[in-house]
């Protein structure tokens, strides 16, 4: 019963967001509009916890699983990937750095002020 | 008889055989670049190369595996909801430094992505390169870019986040655990986060967190710089 209405739930969230983002010309696509939308209904106690965790649970734990399909596709794409391999892995390689860098360096100084005004 | 390992049923018996298969091997050699996710690619390309599945039947053979990317995005809700209070005292900087990382992370990909030579749908395939894989998937589709291109950079990304995270971290000299959660999830989504959970309950946690904030303020921006592209 619980799953059910987990499931039912997920879905629920996941076809409102569809359709949200089908009226906002897919500006977004719906599962992320459906994701706020399950946070926001959970953090203001809409729906309750229980009946969401062990589906979302299941779900979020094994993504990768859910992937493998599309991974695998990719033999499809051998031309492609054979012709851009080299700007993959260069734009990729640099731009994560990046990322890692900016990240985790202005949430370092960011951080530091408001522990001491906080405690 | 053969036709029998054409079914659906079987290729849905693979794709979770792999996995387990790729789990198993990952534990066994504990090498990093050994993903069980590689390892269970690496695995059903080899089926389809042997029974020679043309790509379309495998997707459609597929497709039940391949929709359930789209709820588990929705479920990612469910896990925002449980760190929120990783979130108290430091919501300003975690939003902040999240959403630099993002703009950077897109900034960088169009500008490398020029240097390089590369055109405007290669860029659309790449920008979403260091998001959760159903999150990537749908903006690099609405962007129109190629999908197996973005399915290959975000694995690269992840894998390569997860790898080298941990010494740029030290390079830099980040003392902060949530610091530390933030950039492996914000550059390397669920891959990143199992690395940052190996750091510690707090870096994991909000790795998780990271992944959710990373994926809705890319998706969010995306469209917005491809508009003044």
């Amino acid at each position: 019963m619980r799953m059910i209405r987990g499931i039912f739930y997920i879905l629920l969230f996941y076809f409102i967001g569809e359709c949200i983002s089908h009226l906002t010309y897919g500006f977004i696509p719906g599962s992320i509009i459906g994701m706020i939308l399950l946070f926001l209904f959970l953090r203001y106690k809409k729906i309750k916890e229980e009946d969401v965790e062990g589906v979302a649970n299941a779900f979020t734990k094994n993504m990768a699983v859910f992937f493998i399909p599309a991974g695998a596709a990719l033999l499809g794409a051998s031309d492609m990937l054979s012709k851009f391999w080299l700007s993959i892995i260069i734009v990729c390689t640099f731009s994560s750095l990046l990322v890692i860098s900016a990240v985790a360096l202005v949430q370092e100084k960011m951080e530091k002020p408001t522990k001491k005004a906080k405690s | 008889m053969l036709q029998l390992f054409k079914s659906e049923t079987f290729v849905l018996l693979l794709i979770f055989g792999s996995y387990l298969a790729g789990q198993w091997l990952f534990k066994k050699v504990r090498f990093p670049l050994l993903h069980p996710l590689i390892i269970a690619i690496a695995i059903v390309m080899g089926y389809i190369k042997l029974v020679g599945m043309p790509i379309p039947e495998f997707m459609d053979k597929s497709e039940l595996v391949n929709y359930m990317l789209g709820p588990s995005v929705v479920a990612l809700g469910y896990l925002l909801y449980k760190q929120i209070d990783y979130l108290k005292g430091n919501v300003y900087s975690i939003l902040t430094s999240v959403f630099i990382g993002s703009i950077v992370g897109i900034i960088s990909v169009i500008a490398l992505a020029k240097l390089t030579g590369a055109d405007k749908v290669l860029i659309a395939s790449l920008e979403p390169k260091s998001v959760t894989t159903p999150i990537a998937l749908a903006v690099s589709q609405q962007a129109g870019g190629i999908t197996p291109i973005t399915a290959a950079a975000v694995v690269f990304c992840g894998i390569l986040g997860s790898i080298l995270g941990p010494y740029i971290l030290k390079l830099l000299g980040i003392k902060s655990s949530i610091a530390k959660g933030l950039a492996m999830g914000a550059s390397s989504h669920a891959v990143g986060t199992a690395k940052a959970i190996e750091m510690g309950v707090i870096e994991g946690a909000i790795s998780g967190l990271a992944i959710g904030l990373m994926g809705v303020m890319t998706a969010l921006l995306i469209p917005i710089f491809n508009h003044f592209l």
